[in-house]
Protein backbone atom coordinates (compact mmCIF):
# COMPACT_ATOMS: atom_id res chain seq x y z
CA UNK A 1 0.00 0.00 0.00
CA UNK A 2 1.46 3.41 -0.79
CA UNK A 3 1.08 6.02 1.90
CA UNK A 4 -0.47 9.28 0.48
CA UNK A 5 -0.80 12.10 2.54
CA UNK A 6 -2.46 15.89 1.66
CA UNK A 7 -1.32 19.21 3.27
CA UNK A 8 -3.35 21.80 3.54
CA UNK A 9 -3.06 25.10 5.65
CA UNK A 10 -5.67 27.36 6.38
CA UNK A 11 -6.64 30.30 9.13
CA UNK A 12 -9.31 29.67 11.88
CA UNK A 13 -11.54 33.24 11.80
CA UNK A 14 -12.22 32.75 15.19
CA UNK A 15 -8.71 32.36 16.79
CA UNK A 16 -6.33 33.65 14.19
CA UNK A 17 -4.90 30.94 14.34
CA UNK A 18 -2.89 29.22 11.23
CA UNK A 19 -4.30 25.57 11.14
CA UNK A 20 -2.12 22.84 8.78
CA UNK A 21 -4.50 19.59 7.56
CA UNK A 22 -2.96 16.70 6.89
CA UNK A 23 -4.66 13.83 5.37
CA UNK A 24 -3.57 10.29 5.27
CA UNK A 25 -5.58 7.44 4.83
CA UNK A 26 -8.59 8.85 4.72
CA UNK A 27 -7.91 10.47 8.21
CA UNK A 28 -7.54 13.84 8.74
CA UNK A 29 -5.46 15.74 11.59
CA UNK A 30 -5.51 19.11 12.33
CA UNK A 31 -2.21 21.20 14.00
CA UNK A 32 -2.68 24.50 15.12
CA UNK A 33 0.36 26.25 14.53
CA UNK A 34 1.12 28.25 17.64
CA UNK A 35 1.54 28.62 21.20
CA UNK A 36 -1.86 27.93 23.05
CA UNK A 37 -2.40 24.61 24.88
CA UNK A 38 -4.19 23.11 22.31
CA UNK A 39 -1.56 24.84 19.65
CA UNK A 40 1.82 22.42 18.06
CA UNK A 41 4.56 24.76 19.86
CA UNK A 42 5.88 24.95 23.36
CA UNK A 43 3.72 27.41 25.06
CA UNK A 44 3.75 29.09 28.70
CA UNK A 45 1.52 29.27 31.71
CA UNK A 46 2.85 32.20 33.37
CA UNK A 47 5.06 35.01 31.68
CA UNK A 48 9.03 33.69 31.93
CA UNK A 49 10.94 35.64 34.95
CA UNK A 50 14.65 34.24 35.92
CA UNK A 51 13.66 35.11 39.43
CA UNK A 52 11.16 32.45 39.78
CA UNK A 53 13.64 29.84 40.12
CA UNK A 54 16.14 30.76 42.77
CA UNK A 55 16.49 28.77 45.57
CA UNK A 56 14.10 26.55 47.13
CA UNK A 57 12.71 27.80 50.29
CA UNK A 58 10.20 25.14 51.28
CA UNK A 59 10.67 21.39 48.93
CA UNK A 60 6.56 20.72 50.27
CA UNK A 61 4.97 24.43 48.62
CA UNK A 62 7.93 24.99 46.17
CA UNK A 63 9.89 21.96 45.11
CA UNK A 64 12.51 22.40 42.29
CA UNK A 65 14.62 19.78 41.36
CA UNK A 66 16.78 22.12 39.32
CA UNK A 67 18.00 23.55 42.43
CA UNK A 68 21.62 23.04 42.40
CA UNK A 69 21.14 22.18 46.21
CA UNK A 70 18.82 19.36 45.34
CA UNK A 71 20.47 16.26 43.72
CA UNK A 72 23.29 16.47 46.43
CA UNK A 73 21.02 16.07 48.96
CA UNK A 74 17.98 14.44 47.78
CA UNK A 75 17.62 11.55 49.95
CA UNK A 76 17.23 13.73 52.58
CA UNK A 77 14.76 16.02 51.23
CA UNK A 78 12.76 12.41 49.98
CA UNK A 79 12.74 11.74 53.91
CA UNK A 80 12.10 14.99 55.36
CA UNK A 81 9.05 15.14 52.65
CA UNK A 82 7.77 11.41 53.91
CA UNK A 83 8.21 11.66 57.55
CA UNK A 84 6.94 15.41 57.46
CA UNK A 85 3.76 13.88 56.05
CA UNK A 86 3.80 14.96 52.24
CA UNK A 87 3.34 12.17 50.03
CA UNK A 88 2.53 14.71 47.31
CA UNK A 89 4.28 17.65 47.05
CA UNK A 90 4.16 21.23 45.16
CA UNK A 91 5.51 23.87 43.36
CA UNK A 92 4.30 27.05 41.50
CA UNK A 93 7.65 26.82 39.32
CA UNK A 94 7.21 25.64 35.39
CA UNK A 95 4.09 26.88 35.83
CA UNK A 96 2.76 24.69 38.38
CA UNK A 97 4.47 21.23 38.91
CA UNK A 98 3.61 18.16 41.72
CA UNK A 99 6.07 15.79 43.19
CA UNK A 100 4.70 12.79 44.39
CA UNK A 101 6.94 10.89 47.07
CA UNK A 102 6.24 7.85 48.23
CA UNK A 103 6.29 4.54 46.74
CA UNK A 104 1.95 4.27 46.13
CA UNK A 105 2.20 7.60 44.64
CA UNK A 106 4.83 7.43 41.99
CA UNK A 107 3.58 3.84 41.40
CA UNK A 108 0.15 5.35 41.22
CA UNK A 109 0.83 7.94 38.73
CA UNK A 110 3.05 5.63 36.56
CA UNK A 111 0.63 3.30 35.79
CA UNK A 112 -2.41 5.40 35.19
CA UNK A 113 -1.99 6.55 31.83
CA UNK A 114 -5.29 7.75 31.18
CA UNK A 115 -5.25 10.89 34.08
CA UNK A 116 -1.20 11.79 32.74
CA UNK A 117 0.40 11.88 29.59
CA UNK A 118 3.36 11.43 28.69
CA UNK A 119 3.52 14.13 25.86
CA UNK A 120 5.91 15.34 28.12
CA UNK A 121 8.90 13.86 30.17
CA UNK A 122 11.35 16.81 30.73
CA UNK A 123 9.92 18.66 32.93
CA UNK A 124 10.80 22.65 31.43
CA UNK A 125 9.33 26.23 31.25
CA UNK A 126 7.11 25.49 28.46
CA UNK A 127 4.84 22.92 27.85
CA UNK A 128 4.02 21.37 24.58
CA UNK A 129 0.64 21.51 23.30
CA UNK A 130 -1.90 19.22 23.01
CA UNK A 131 -1.26 19.10 19.20
CA UNK A 132 2.43 19.18 19.36
CA UNK A 133 3.49 17.49 16.29
CA UNK A 134 3.94 14.88 15.83
CA UNK A 135 0.85 13.35 17.95
CA UNK A 136 -0.21 11.63 18.73
CA UNK A 137 3.80 10.28 18.84
CA UNK A 138 5.02 12.96 20.93
CA UNK A 139 9.06 14.01 20.13
CA UNK A 140 10.96 11.22 20.88
CA UNK A 141 8.61 7.93 20.66
CA UNK A 142 7.86 5.42 22.54
CA UNK A 143 8.87 7.83 25.76
CA UNK A 144 6.61 10.31 24.74
CA UNK A 145 3.78 8.20 23.33
CA UNK A 146 0.47 7.27 25.19
CA UNK A 147 -1.54 4.48 23.93
CA UNK A 148 -2.18 3.00 21.64
CA UNK A 149 0.85 4.33 19.19
CA UNK A 150 2.69 3.50 21.70
CA UNK A 151 2.89 0.05 21.82
CA UNK A 152 3.56 -0.20 18.34
CA UNK A 153 6.47 1.95 18.54
CA UNK A 154 8.07 0.29 21.35
CA UNK A 155 8.08 -3.33 19.68
CA UNK A 156 9.72 -1.71 17.10
CA UNK A 157 12.44 -0.89 19.42
CA UNK A 158 12.17 -4.09 21.39
CA UNK A 159 14.14 -6.23 20.07
CA UNK A 160 17.02 -4.09 19.70
CA UNK A 161 17.33 -4.37 22.98
CA UNK A 162 16.39 -7.70 24.26
CA UNK A 163 18.33 -9.43 26.86
CA UNK A 164 19.62 -12.13 24.47
CA UNK A 165 20.63 -9.14 22.00
CA UNK A 166 22.65 -7.03 24.26
CA UNK A 167 24.17 -10.18 26.08
CA UNK A 168 27.25 -10.40 23.15
CA UNK A 169 28.19 -6.70 23.56
CA UNK A 170 29.74 -7.43 26.74
CA UNK A 171 33.10 -8.43 26.14
CA UNK A 172 33.40 -4.67 23.55
CA UNK A 173 31.86 -3.28 27.20
CA UNK A 174 34.69 -4.73 28.98
CA UNK A 175 37.61 -3.46 26.40
CA UNK A 176 36.01 0.27 26.58
CA UNK A 177 36.68 0.02 30.46
CA UNK A 178 40.00 -1.32 29.95
CA UNK A 179 40.53 1.54 27.11
CA UNK A 180 39.51 4.27 29.28
CA UNK A 181 41.88 2.83 32.83
CA UNK A 182 44.77 2.65 30.51
CA UNK A 183 44.15 6.15 29.55
CA UNK A 184 44.22 7.03 32.79
CA UNK A 185 48.74 6.95 32.27
CA UNK A 186 50.96 6.10 35.37
CA UNK A 187 49.27 6.16 38.51
CA UNK A 188 50.94 6.88 42.13
CA UNK A 189 49.28 4.95 44.71
CA UNK A 190 48.37 7.37 47.17
CA UNK A 191 48.76 10.25 44.76
CA UNK A 192 47.20 10.35 41.78
CA UNK A 193 43.53 11.82 41.52
CA UNK A 194 41.63 10.97 38.50
CA UNK A 195 38.09 11.72 38.30
CA UNK A 196 35.90 8.73 38.05
CA UNK A 197 33.01 11.02 36.03
CA UNK A 198 34.80 12.74 33.12
CA UNK A 199 37.73 10.35 32.97
CA UNK A 200 35.54 7.27 33.15
CA UNK A 201 32.07 7.09 33.75
CA UNK A 202 30.79 9.68 31.04
CA UNK A 203 32.56 7.62 28.05
CA UNK A 204 30.92 4.85 28.38
CA UNK A 205 27.53 4.77 27.46
CA UNK A 206 28.07 7.37 25.33
CA UNK A 207 30.30 4.95 23.17
CA UNK A 208 28.45 2.57 23.11
CA UNK A 209 24.62 4.03 21.96
CA UNK A 210 26.83 5.80 19.18
CA UNK A 211 28.49 3.10 17.98
CA UNK A 212 25.02 1.34 18.15
CA UNK A 213 23.32 3.86 16.60
CA UNK A 214 26.58 4.11 13.96
CA UNK A 215 27.79 7.76 14.34
CA UNK A 216 31.13 9.29 14.39
CA UNK A 217 33.02 8.37 17.52
CA UNK A 218 34.20 11.52 17.37
CA UNK A 219 31.17 13.36 17.88
CA UNK A 220 30.66 11.71 21.18
CA UNK A 221 31.50 15.86 23.01
CA UNK A 222 28.56 17.23 20.78
CA UNK A 223 26.42 14.19 22.46
CA UNK A 224 26.81 15.30 25.80
CA UNK A 225 26.37 18.49 25.16
CA UNK A 226 22.91 17.99 23.35
CA UNK A 227 22.22 15.64 26.25
CA UNK A 228 22.80 18.50 29.01
CA UNK A 229 21.00 21.12 27.34
CA UNK A 230 18.06 19.24 27.15
CA UNK A 231 18.55 17.65 30.58
CA UNK A 232 20.04 20.20 32.67
CA UNK A 233 18.90 23.95 31.26
CA UNK A 234 15.40 23.32 32.40
CA UNK A 235 15.01 26.07 34.08
CA UNK A 236 16.02 28.74 31.60
CA UNK A 237 13.49 30.88 28.61
CA UNK A 238 12.21 29.12 26.40
CA UNK A 239 13.64 29.63 22.93
CA UNK A 240 17.01 30.14 24.79
CA UNK A 241 17.89 26.47 24.64
CA UNK A 242 19.34 25.93 21.53
CA UNK A 243 20.44 22.06 22.14
CA UNK A 244 17.16 20.72 21.07
CA UNK A 245 17.34 22.16 17.32
CA UNK A 246 20.67 21.89 17.37
CA UNK A 247 20.08 17.88 17.87
CA UNK A 248 16.99 17.82 15.66
CA UNK A 249 19.35 19.36 12.42
CA UNK A 250 22.58 17.03 13.67
CA UNK A 251 20.10 13.80 13.45
CA UNK A 252 18.40 14.52 10.08
CA UNK A 253 22.24 15.17 8.68
CA UNK A 254 22.68 11.27 10.49
CA UNK A 255 19.67 9.88 8.53
CA UNK A 256 20.49 11.48 5.53
CA UNK A 257 24.23 9.83 5.61
CA UNK A 258 22.44 6.57 6.72
CA UNK A 259 20.39 7.17 3.26
CA UNK A 260 23.21 7.88 1.18
CA UNK A 261 25.59 5.23 2.74
CA UNK A 262 23.50 2.29 3.82
CA UNK A 263 24.64 0.24 6.84
CA UNK A 264 24.24 -2.35 9.72
CA UNK A 265 23.23 -0.23 12.47
CA UNK A 266 20.42 0.95 14.66
CA UNK A 267 19.59 3.60 12.72
CA UNK A 268 19.54 1.78 9.33
CA UNK A 269 17.12 -0.62 10.84
CA UNK A 270 14.70 2.34 12.47
CA UNK A 271 14.60 3.65 8.33
CA UNK A 272 13.23 0.43 6.89
CA UNK A 273 11.17 -1.34 9.75
CA UNK A 274 7.56 -0.98 8.34
CA UNK A 275 4.97 -0.39 10.73
CA UNK A 276 1.32 -1.08 9.29
CA UNK A 277 3.06 -1.79 5.49
CA UNK A 278 4.85 1.75 5.60
CA UNK A 279 8.40 2.65 6.40
CA UNK A 280 8.38 5.39 9.32
CA UNK A 281 8.78 9.14 8.63
CA UNK A 282 12.14 10.41 9.30
CA UNK A 283 10.64 12.49 11.86
CA UNK A 284 9.68 9.33 13.90
CA UNK A 285 12.88 7.98 12.97
CA UNK A 286 14.77 10.94 14.57
CA UNK A 287 12.06 11.23 17.25
CA UNK A 288 13.25 7.42 18.43
CA UNK A 289 17.28 8.44 17.81
CA UNK A 290 16.69 11.47 20.65
CA UNK A 291 15.14 8.86 22.48
CA UNK A 292 18.23 6.51 22.15
CA UNK A 293 20.80 9.57 22.36
CA UNK A 294 19.33 11.33 25.39
CA UNK A 295 17.98 8.47 27.55
CA UNK A 296 21.00 6.21 27.02
CA UNK A 297 24.07 8.25 27.62
CA UNK A 298 23.84 10.46 31.00
CA UNK A 299 21.61 7.77 32.94
CA UNK A 300 24.04 5.00 32.62
CA UNK A 301 26.75 7.42 33.51
CA UNK A 302 25.16 9.13 36.35
CA UNK A 303 24.57 5.30 37.60
CA UNK A 304 27.98 4.15 36.89
CA UNK A 305 28.98 7.72 38.82
CA UNK A 306 27.32 7.27 41.87
CA UNK A 307 28.15 3.49 42.49
CA UNK A 308 31.59 4.51 41.93
CA UNK A 309 31.19 7.62 44.69
CA UNK A 310 29.46 5.24 47.04
CA UNK A 311 32.16 2.56 46.51
CA UNK A 312 34.88 5.53 47.67
CA UNK A 313 33.40 5.94 50.63
CA UNK A 314 32.55 2.30 51.91
CA UNK A 315 35.66 0.12 51.19
CA UNK A 316 33.72 -2.78 53.17
CA UNK A 317 31.22 -3.38 50.05
CA UNK A 318 34.00 -2.53 47.93
CA UNK A 319 36.18 -5.70 49.67
CA UNK A 320 33.28 -8.02 49.26
CA UNK A 321 32.63 -7.33 45.88
CA UNK A 322 36.44 -8.34 45.36
CA UNK A 323 36.30 -11.17 47.76
CA UNK A 324 33.09 -12.92 46.52
CA UNK A 325 32.28 -11.74 42.69
CA UNK A 326 28.94 -13.64 43.05
CA UNK A 327 27.63 -10.77 45.05
CA UNK A 328 27.14 -8.53 42.26
CA UNK A 329 24.15 -9.94 41.36
CA UNK A 330 22.58 -8.75 44.66
CA UNK A 331 25.20 -5.49 44.22
CA UNK A 332 24.07 -4.14 40.81
CA UNK A 333 20.40 -4.20 41.97
CA UNK A 334 21.42 -2.48 45.24
CA UNK A 335 23.17 0.08 43.42
CA UNK A 336 20.35 0.66 40.54
CA UNK A 337 17.74 0.74 43.97
CA UNK A 338 20.13 3.30 46.88
CA UNK A 339 21.18 5.50 43.64
CA UNK A 340 18.60 5.37 40.82
CA UNK A 341 19.36 8.24 38.43
CA UNK A 342 16.03 8.52 36.34
CA UNK A 343 13.47 10.67 37.88
CA UNK A 344 10.17 10.53 34.73
CA UNK A 345 7.80 13.22 34.18
CA UNK A 346 4.22 13.83 33.08
CA UNK A 347 1.60 16.35 32.30
CA UNK A 348 -1.69 15.99 33.97
CA UNK A 349 -3.92 14.84 30.62
CA UNK A 350 -7.28 15.88 32.83
CA UNK A 351 -8.06 17.98 35.98
CA UNK A 352 -8.37 14.81 38.71
CA UNK A 353 -8.16 15.08 42.43
CA UNK A 354 -4.88 12.99 43.42
CA UNK A 355 -5.31 11.81 47.15
CA UNK A 356 -6.63 15.38 47.51
CA UNK A 357 -4.50 17.07 45.40
CA UNK A 358 -6.70 19.12 42.77
CA UNK A 359 -4.46 18.43 39.64
CA UNK A 360 -5.28 20.86 36.85
CA UNK A 361 -4.59 19.86 33.17
CA UNK A 362 -1.35 20.59 31.94
CA UNK A 363 0.30 20.71 35.25
CA UNK A 364 3.78 18.71 35.87
CA UNK A 365 3.99 15.64 37.75
CA UNK A 366 7.57 14.89 38.42
CA UNK A 367 8.00 10.81 39.00
CA UNK A 368 10.81 10.47 41.01
CA UNK A 369 11.33 6.83 41.12
CA UNK A 370 14.91 7.15 42.96
CA UNK A 371 12.31 8.63 46.05
CA UNK A 372 10.27 5.51 45.94
CA UNK A 373 12.87 3.11 45.89
CA UNK A 374 13.89 4.63 49.40
CA UNK A 375 10.00 4.19 50.65
CA UNK A 376 10.42 2.45 54.40
CA UNK A 377 6.85 1.20 53.27
CA UNK A 378 8.40 -0.84 50.46
CA UNK A 379 12.16 -1.99 52.22
CA UNK A 380 13.45 -2.35 54.96
CA UNK A 381 16.29 0.51 56.04
CA UNK A 382 16.17 1.68 52.83
CA UNK A 383 18.46 4.47 53.54
CA UNK A 384 21.11 1.59 54.15
CA UNK A 385 23.52 0.28 51.32
CA UNK A 386 22.80 -3.35 51.78
CA UNK A 387 25.64 -5.23 48.98
CA UNK A 388 24.01 -8.47 49.34
CA UNK A 389 20.30 -7.03 49.78
CA UNK A 390 18.04 -10.07 48.30
CA UNK A 391 14.24 -8.56 47.86
CA UNK A 392 14.57 -5.61 46.09
CA UNK A 393 11.75 -5.16 44.11
CA UNK A 394 13.03 -1.62 43.22
CA UNK A 395 11.55 0.73 40.19
CA UNK A 396 14.86 1.97 38.76
CA UNK A 397 13.48 1.32 35.32
CA UNK A 398 10.42 2.75 35.90
CA UNK A 399 7.43 0.55 36.26
CA UNK A 400 4.31 -0.17 33.88
CA UNK A 401 4.35 0.38 29.77
CA UNK A 402 7.50 2.86 29.97
CA UNK A 403 9.63 0.23 32.07
CA UNK A 404 13.51 1.73 30.48
CA UNK A 405 13.73 0.02 27.14
CA UNK A 406 17.24 -0.05 27.64
CA UNK A 407 17.63 -1.46 30.98
CA UNK A 408 19.18 -4.49 29.73
CA UNK A 409 21.89 -2.42 27.83
CA UNK A 410 22.51 -0.30 31.06
CA UNK A 411 22.52 -3.38 33.91
CA UNK A 412 25.26 -4.77 31.31
CA UNK A 413 27.82 -1.42 31.17
CA UNK A 414 27.01 -0.40 34.97
CA UNK A 415 27.81 -4.16 35.91
CA UNK A 416 30.93 -4.21 33.62
CA UNK A 417 31.95 -0.51 34.64
CA UNK A 418 32.29 -0.97 38.27
CA UNK A 419 33.55 -4.87 38.08
CA UNK A 420 36.67 -3.16 35.49
CA UNK A 421 37.17 -0.10 38.30
CA UNK A 422 37.55 -1.51 41.08
CA UNK A 423 39.55 -4.73 39.62
CA UNK A 424 42.72 -2.43 38.11
CA UNK A 425 41.89 0.05 41.63
CA UNK A 426 41.58 -2.11 44.51
CA UNK A 427 41.22 0.50 46.56
CA UNK A 428 40.55 4.28 46.19
CA UNK A 429 39.03 6.66 48.13
CA UNK A 430 37.12 10.86 47.59
CA UNK A 431 39.71 13.28 46.80
CA UNK A 432 37.33 16.77 47.12
CA UNK A 433 34.29 17.73 45.68
CA UNK A 434 31.92 15.66 44.03
CA UNK A 435 30.04 18.01 41.85
CA UNK A 436 26.62 16.43 40.96
CA UNK A 437 23.79 16.87 38.12
CA UNK A 438 21.34 19.26 38.16
CA UNK A 439 17.58 18.33 36.87
CA UNK A 440 15.76 15.08 36.24
CA UNK A 441 18.75 13.05 35.80
CA UNK A 442 21.03 12.09 39.14
CA UNK A 443 24.53 11.65 38.92
CA UNK A 444 28.16 12.93 39.66
CA UNK A 445 29.59 14.94 36.92
CA UNK A 446 32.88 15.70 38.97
CA UNK A 447 33.99 12.63 40.76
CA UNK A 448 37.75 13.27 41.67
CA UNK A 449 38.93 9.87 43.34
CA UNK A 450 42.26 9.13 45.13
CA UNK A 451 43.88 5.90 43.84
CA UNK A 452 45.36 4.25 46.74
CA UNK A 453 46.34 0.80 44.94
CA UNK A 454 47.09 -0.50 41.98
CA UNK A 455 46.46 -4.24 40.91
CA UNK A 456 49.74 -5.52 39.30
CA UNK B 1 5.54 -25.48 45.21
CA UNK B 2 3.82 -23.90 41.95
CA UNK B 3 5.46 -20.81 40.14
CA UNK B 4 2.52 -18.26 37.79
CA UNK B 5 3.72 -15.57 35.92
CA UNK B 6 1.48 -12.65 34.87
CA UNK B 7 2.28 -11.69 31.05
CA UNK B 8 0.11 -9.34 31.04
CA UNK B 9 1.67 -7.59 34.02
CA UNK B 10 5.27 -8.51 32.70
CA UNK B 11 6.76 -5.56 31.39
CA UNK B 12 10.09 -6.83 30.54
CA UNK B 13 12.61 -5.94 33.47
CA UNK B 14 14.19 -9.33 32.92
CA UNK B 15 15.09 -9.64 36.60
CA UNK B 16 13.31 -13.13 37.01
CA UNK B 17 15.70 -14.40 33.92
CA UNK B 18 18.36 -13.20 35.58
CA UNK B 19 18.06 -14.79 38.82
CA UNK B 20 16.41 -17.98 37.86
CA UNK B 21 17.36 -18.45 34.33
CA UNK B 22 16.31 -22.33 35.38
CA UNK B 23 12.67 -21.35 35.38
CA UNK B 24 12.31 -18.22 33.07
CA UNK B 25 13.40 -17.55 29.89
CA UNK B 26 12.49 -14.23 27.80
CA UNK B 27 11.64 -13.67 24.03
CA UNK B 28 12.58 -11.74 21.09
CA UNK B 29 10.99 -8.76 23.06
CA UNK B 30 12.53 -9.28 26.72
CA UNK B 31 9.02 -10.37 27.77
CA UNK B 32 9.48 -13.23 30.81
CA UNK B 33 8.38 -16.55 29.59
CA UNK B 34 7.68 -19.44 32.40
CA UNK B 35 10.00 -22.11 30.99
CA UNK B 36 8.36 -25.17 33.68
CA UNK B 37 5.09 -27.01 33.86
CA UNK B 38 3.74 -28.45 37.19
CA UNK B 39 5.46 -28.39 40.11
CA UNK B 40 8.63 -26.19 40.51
CA UNK B 41 11.67 -29.29 41.54
CA UNK B 42 12.65 -28.63 45.64
CA UNK B 43 16.26 -27.53 44.75
CA UNK B 44 14.53 -24.53 43.04
CA UNK B 45 12.55 -24.02 45.32
CA UNK B 46 14.71 -20.35 46.34
CA UNK B 47 15.04 -19.40 43.01
CA UNK B 48 11.58 -19.26 42.64
CA UNK B 49 10.96 -17.18 45.65
CA UNK B 50 13.96 -14.81 44.83
CA UNK B 51 12.20 -14.57 41.21
CA UNK B 52 8.59 -13.79 43.03
CA UNK B 53 9.82 -11.18 45.54
CA UNK B 54 12.08 -9.00 42.82
CA UNK B 55 9.87 -8.72 40.23
CA UNK B 56 8.76 -4.65 40.39
CA UNK B 57 5.77 -5.32 38.81
CA UNK B 58 4.45 -8.17 40.79
CA UNK B 59 3.98 -10.17 37.93
CA UNK B 60 5.13 -13.62 39.83
CA UNK B 61 3.16 -15.56 42.29
CA UNK B 62 3.91 -18.56 43.90
CA UNK B 63 1.62 -21.24 45.74
CA UNK B 64 3.10 -23.65 47.73
CA UNK B 65 1.66 -27.02 48.59
CA UNK B 66 0.57 -27.94 51.85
Amino acid sequence: MTDTANYSARIDETTGNKIISIERSGEILDFIIGSSPDGTDLWQRVPYDADDYGPVSDPRTDFDHADPAYNPDAPKVWKELREGGCPVAHSDRYGGMWVPITDDTVTEVAYDTENFTSRAVVVGVGRPGDRALPAPIGGAPPITSDPPFHNMARRLLLPAFAPKVIEPWEPEIRRLCQKLLDEMGEITPGETVVDAAIQYAQNIPVNVIGRMLGFPEEDEELFRTFVHDVLERINEEPGTREGGDDLGVYIQQQIDDHRANPREDLTSYLMNVELDGNKLEDEVVGGMVVLLLVAGIDTTWSAIGSSLWHLAQHPEDHQRLLDDPEVMTFALEEFLRAYAPVTMARLVAKDNDFHGCPMKKDDWVLLPFPAANRDPKKFEDPDSFIVDREQNRHAAFGLGIHRCLGSNLARLELKVAIEEFIKRFPRFELAGDTRWSVGQIRGPRELPVRILEVAN
Amino acid sequence: MQVHLDAEKCQGHNRCYALAPELFDVDDYGQAMLIIDGDVPTDLHDKARLAASNCPEYAITITEKG
